[in-house]
């Protein structure tokens, strides 16, 4: 059995209080180089047995959430159309199109869903994703 | 007044409402349009339950649209059709006996009885019966093979016959005998129309209108006999039949509809002794009442201020004075509306008020242009100040708007009328803007503007205004246009422009990204709705690879990976099998394939057969192996052609007529990879008998003895359409340009997810007869857009380039083909199966999802809106 503080999370948005299961770990780890990821598109990795979608948006930015699709429990979010709904980039579920804000996580068209969101970011042309242990980086 | 305005009933035989107070007892005879408008006018003012309705209807299904009837051949159903709601009938307050006509009634005792021997009692009885139609005195009009044109069992009969029929007749040229002869026509038989009169409409158009109309409607492969007498009809030894006219001329057919009139169905009221006109026809007064108190009589059976009225509207402003009597109001009938106008063969004809200029020193206003076959007659006053009535062959565009000018002063010259039609801008409160509903200009703004409706479905299911013929539908686009609440076309909070609009401007733009599309022409990165929308368009233009560039990040998930999504993240795959023909050979290699990669395996509705089951990363694998075999992308990931499906036709079947294989074989190659606003299907049948279902397709092809019959607008699915015939007898080159305008005129002008028949639909509501529209457009080239159609056609089948061999050949678009960007080959591990019939299927997805993260090299979830995503 996993540690609490490793427990698999839920998709539905119940636990909004700040999160301190990654505090005291600084762990980056290297998923792949930033072009390989097409822009306004998504694309699947696999981080420590979890499955992520990572996306790139037009003004460079980059997300990374879970790639499950809470509706459909399909491992499919990668797959989905990047966007935008007012100010927040978006990604479209490609099963049955349910939008989520890729910054939260939150799932803009049933406000009882969201997503896992995680920490991303672009060094020296290469896109790392924050985990839970420094060896790993 | 009160309701108790006649004689009381016999003591004790009244039926008790819920309440306990008697309930007096309302019967109908009659369960035809008019009588179903008074059940329901009844029911709806007669909100103290004081009256128990009984209905007897002769036959066997409830009220239906009679005046849509010949809908019934062109795929509507007899569902559809239906005008009872369907908690009408409770069967306490109101009970409905079918397929039992009233064969007495007793005055006396105040009892109808029916055919089964049911005695009906009543306290008030309204005999809604009809007409029937009349059939001449001619010697054999009995024949077997003679028909009339009245119910769906008539249609029934006539469909079964001209099954096996060549040619056929219609006795009568006037209004129904016209809709006869066309609808004859769409069931593919060689139609003759034969009149006694001088001209076509006697009744409706004068010599010229009818002169035009003649010659629109020969123009459209319609024989027509004027002035011509049939004497008698003999049986011709094969089961045809011979039609004698007078002069000695014969005409051989295989059946006859006879559509020479009506005449009111009076026999019940005669029997039991109320009062007759001179030509038939229960005689009634103002309220609509017979001679009797107690019996009221109403709609095409009623002689109402001397005349028998053989049109709905006036039928259904008697059911409602005769329920505001029920319940104690004083409503009269008044002399009704007598306008109509009608579609024929893509021919309009209209005509209303005095067109006859029967009116003492009336004027004539006459326009007439034969070579557009248009002819327009405006009746005035002899002072020209004021409308009595008119005439409209061919182009009938103005006539919602021109009857409201029936009675009022001229608004503008005469000739500005003719050619132009009114402007609707002044349209007064009381304009009478549906005739067959009586609703007034007026009464639509209120819906507008106090009921919030905003559009025309909902103006139709508040004020009823345009649920009957349709013709004021163009009226009440306008006031709602007027009104300024059209419902937005925007087709997302990226683009305010509607689909169509978008194709246009991109095509003569000429832009070709995203970016430059939605900088151009509207604002922020797109969404899931605006993007494919813009991928399809720019695929129709012929964009190259759907995958190339800037364009694959528009793509929905099937057309990302040329393959279709399924409910585990797997896809499915189906190569294209043009008109389901498949050798063995490739038949083996398809069962290989999915052998060696575990897939299940089904035939499609399509006759091609879907692979189900495959990871990303195995779609460039199974497909180096079909297209090695010589296969092809089958899109059915895309919206765009899907299939062509086809009976073996007359290379096998012993009934085929024409080689329907080869034809669809043929069409699949030439419209294959054509992207559309939705999925296109199509299908092509050798012979009527219609294996392959053609008429449930976008666009179906039924042979006929001299070549092929062209239906357009079908589909199945969730609201399934009969597709309509649009052309007949076409030879093949005829049929191909007539589909590749179709499909290119679709293509660009439909809405987003807007299958044909929805389109066609749309168009019918903004052009009141959508497929005569589409006839001008794609035959008569109206808009002078037929070249561009043709070439845009032209550049797709000369273009054509299979997706899938383009993938394989292009590293590039392969690197998108892996499950994960750091773990190209380790598959998805959440897509399991497990196995049913002896083949996979997908597992019940896991209900607690989230495989653990290791705890050493697992991400760090964030929970929450609260943190900051960390940018680069
Ligand atoms: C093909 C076609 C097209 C038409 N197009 C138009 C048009 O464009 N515009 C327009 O205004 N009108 C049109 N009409 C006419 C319109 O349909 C009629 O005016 C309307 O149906 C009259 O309604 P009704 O209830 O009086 O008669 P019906 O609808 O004929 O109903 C009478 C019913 O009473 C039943 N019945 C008769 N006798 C008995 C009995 N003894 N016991 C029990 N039941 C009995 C009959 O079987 C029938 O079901 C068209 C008609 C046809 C056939
Ligand atoms: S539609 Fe006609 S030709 Fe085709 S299979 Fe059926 S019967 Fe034969
Ligand atoms: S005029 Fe016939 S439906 Fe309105």
């Amino acid at each position: 059995m996993m540690p609490d503080s490793l427990a698999p999370v839920s998709d539905v948005l119940q636990r909004v209080a700040p999160d301190t299961r990654g505090a005291g770990r600084n762990g980056w780890v290297d998923v792949c180089g930033y072009d390989a990821l097409s822009l306004e598109r998504g694309a699947a990795a696999l981080v420590g047995g979890v499955q992520i979608a990572l996306f790139r948006t037009y003004d460079g930015g980059i997300y990374a959430i879970s790639n499950r699709d809470p509706f459909s429990g399909a491992y499919v979010l990668a797959r989905g159309i990047v966007g935008n709904r007012g100010e927040a980039p978006t990604v479209s579920s490609p099963m049955h199109k349910q939008v989520f804000d890729l910054r939260t996580g939150r799932c803009l068209d049933d406000p009882d869903v969201a997503v896992m969101v995680y920490r991303v970011r672009v060094t020296h042309g290469r896109v790392e994703v924050y985990t839970g242990s420094e060896a790993a980086a | 007044m009160s309701v108790d305005m006649f004689a009381e009933p016999v003591p004790g035989l009244r039926a008790e409402t819920v309440a306990g107070v008697a309930a007096r007892r309302l019967v109908v005879v009659g369960n035809g349009m008019v009588g179903q408008r008074l059940v329901d006018a009844v029911r709806e003012r007669d909100t103290e339950q004081r009256w128990q309705i009984t209905v007897v209807g002769e036959e066997p299904r409830p009220a239906y649209d009679r005046v849509a009837l010949t809908s019934y051949l062109t795929g509507t159903s007899a569902e559809e059709l239906s005008l009872v709601s369907e908690d009408c009938y409770d069967g306490e307050r109101c009970v409905l006996h079918l397929g039992e006509p009233a064969v007495a009634i007793d005055r006396d005792t105040r009892t109808v009885t029916t055919a089964t021997g049911r005695v009906v009692e009543y306290d008030a009885l309204v005999l809604a019966t009809g007409s029937r139609p009349f059939v001449p005195p001619v010697p054999g009009a009995d024949l077997d093979g003679c028909f009339v044109y009245r119910t769906i069992d008539d249609l029934d009969a006539i469909r079964e016959r001209a099954a096996s029929a060549r040619v056929g007749a219609v006795v009568g040229g006037g209004l129904l005998g016209l809709e006869a002869a066309n609808a004859l026509r769409s069931l593919g038989v060689e139609t003759h129309v034969v009149e006694f009169a001088p001209r076509l409409m006697p009744a409706q158009v004068d010599q010229g209108g009818g002169e035009m109309l003649r010659r629109a409607v020969e123009s459209l492969g319609l024989d027509v006999h004027v002035d011509t007498a049939t004497e008698q009809l003999t049986a011709l030894d094969d089961g045809r039949l011979r039609m004698n006219f007078a002069g000695g001329v014969v005409l051989d057919v295989d059946l006859v509809v006879f559509s020479a009139g009506i005449r009111p169905r009076d026999e019940l009221a005669r029997t039991c002794g109320l009062d007759l006109g001179e030509r038939g026809g229960v005689q009634v007064d103002d309220a609509c009442r017979t001679a009797d108190p107690a019996i009221w009589a109403i709609g095409e059976c009623a002689l109402a201020g001397g005349t028998i009225y053989g049109l709905v509207a006036p039928g259904y402003e008697m059911a409602e004075v005769v329920a505001d009597r029920l319940v104690g109001g004083t409503a009269a009938f008044t002399d009704c509306d007598t306008s109509t106008k009608l579609k024929l063969l893509g021919v309009d004809v209209a005509s209303f008020g005095d067109a006859h200029g029967a009116t003492p020193g009336a004027l004539d206003v006459v326009y007439a242009d034969p070579v557009a076959g248009v002819y327009k007659k405006l009746v005035l006053t002899d002072d020209a100040s004021t409308v009595l009535g008119g005439v409209l062959v061919g182009d009938a565009s103005s006539y919602a708007a021109l009857r409201t000018l029936v009675g009022q002063p001229l608004p503008d010259t005469p000739e500005q009328l003719l050619m132009a039609g009114p402007s609707t801008s002044s349209l007064d409160d009381a304009a009478q803007v549906c005739t067959c509903q009586n609703v007034s200009a007026g009464a639509i703004r209120t819906a507008i503007a106090d009921d919030g409706c905003c559009d025309v479905a909902s103006v139709k299911t508040c004020t009823k205004a345009g649920t009957v013929c349709g013709s004021c539908v163009p009226l009440i686009k306008t006031l709602l246009a007027q009104s300024g609440v059209e419902a937005s076309t925007a087709l997302c909070e990226h683009f305010d422009l509607s689909r169509a609009e978008l194709f246009d401007a991109i095509r003569v733009t000429g832009l070709r990204s995203f970016s430059d599309i939605v900088a151009g022409h509207g604002r922020g990165r797109g969404c899931d709705i605006c993007k494919p929308v813009v991928a399809s368009i720019l695929a129709s233009l012929g964009s190259g690879h759907i995958l190339d560039g800037e364009q694959a990040a528009l793509q929905d998930t099937n057309d990302h990976f040329l393959a279709n999504l399924q409910r585990n993240g797997t896809y499915s795959v189906v190569p294209r099998i043009p008109g389901g023909e498949l050798t063995p050979e490739k038949l083996i290699v398809i069962g290989e394939v999915a052998r060696d990669f575990g897939l299940y395996t089904k035939i499609t509705g399509g006759q091609r057969i879907d692979l189900f089951g495959a990871r990303v990363e195995q779609l460039p694998i199974i497909w180096r192996r079909l297209v090695d075999a010589g296969f092809e992308s089958g899109h059915a990931y895309g919206k765009a052609l899907r299939t062509v499906k086809s009976c073996v036709g007359s290379t096998w079947c012993r009934y085929g007529v024409q080689d329907s294989t080869s034809l669809a074989i043929m069409l699949e190659l030439r419209y294959r990879g054509l992207r559309s606003p939705h999925k296109i299907k199509a299908g092509v049948s050798g012979c009527a008998r219609e294996c392959a279902e053609a008429r449930g397709k976008d666009f179906g092809i039924i042979a006929s003895d001299c070549g092929w019959n062209l239906y357009l607008g079908g589909n199945g699915g969730f609201n399934p359409r009969h597709a309509q015939l649009f052309a007949s007898d076409l030879d093949t080159d005829e049929l191909v340009r007539l589909i590749d305008r179709f499909l290119m005129f679709y293509v660009r002008t439909a809405d987003r997810l807007q299958r044909t028949s929805a389109w066609l639909e749309a168009l019918n509501d903004e052009h009141g007869d959508g497929l005569a529209y589409l006839r001008r457009v794609i035959v008569d080239d109206e808009l002078g857009i037929c070249a561009d159609l043709d070439a845009a056609m032209d550049t797709h089948v000369d273009t054509y380039a299979d997706e899938w061999a383009a993938v394989l050949d292009d590293d590039e678009k392969l690197r998108r083909f892996v499950s994960f960007v750091n773990a190209p080959d380790v598959p998805d591990p959440s897509i399991r199966f497990v196995t049913e019939r002896e083949q996979i299927r997908p597992a019940d997805p896991d209900p607690d999802p989230d495989p653990d993260p290791d705890p050493a090299t697992g991400p760090v979830p964030i929970a929450g809106a609260q943190l900051e995503v960390v940018r680069r």
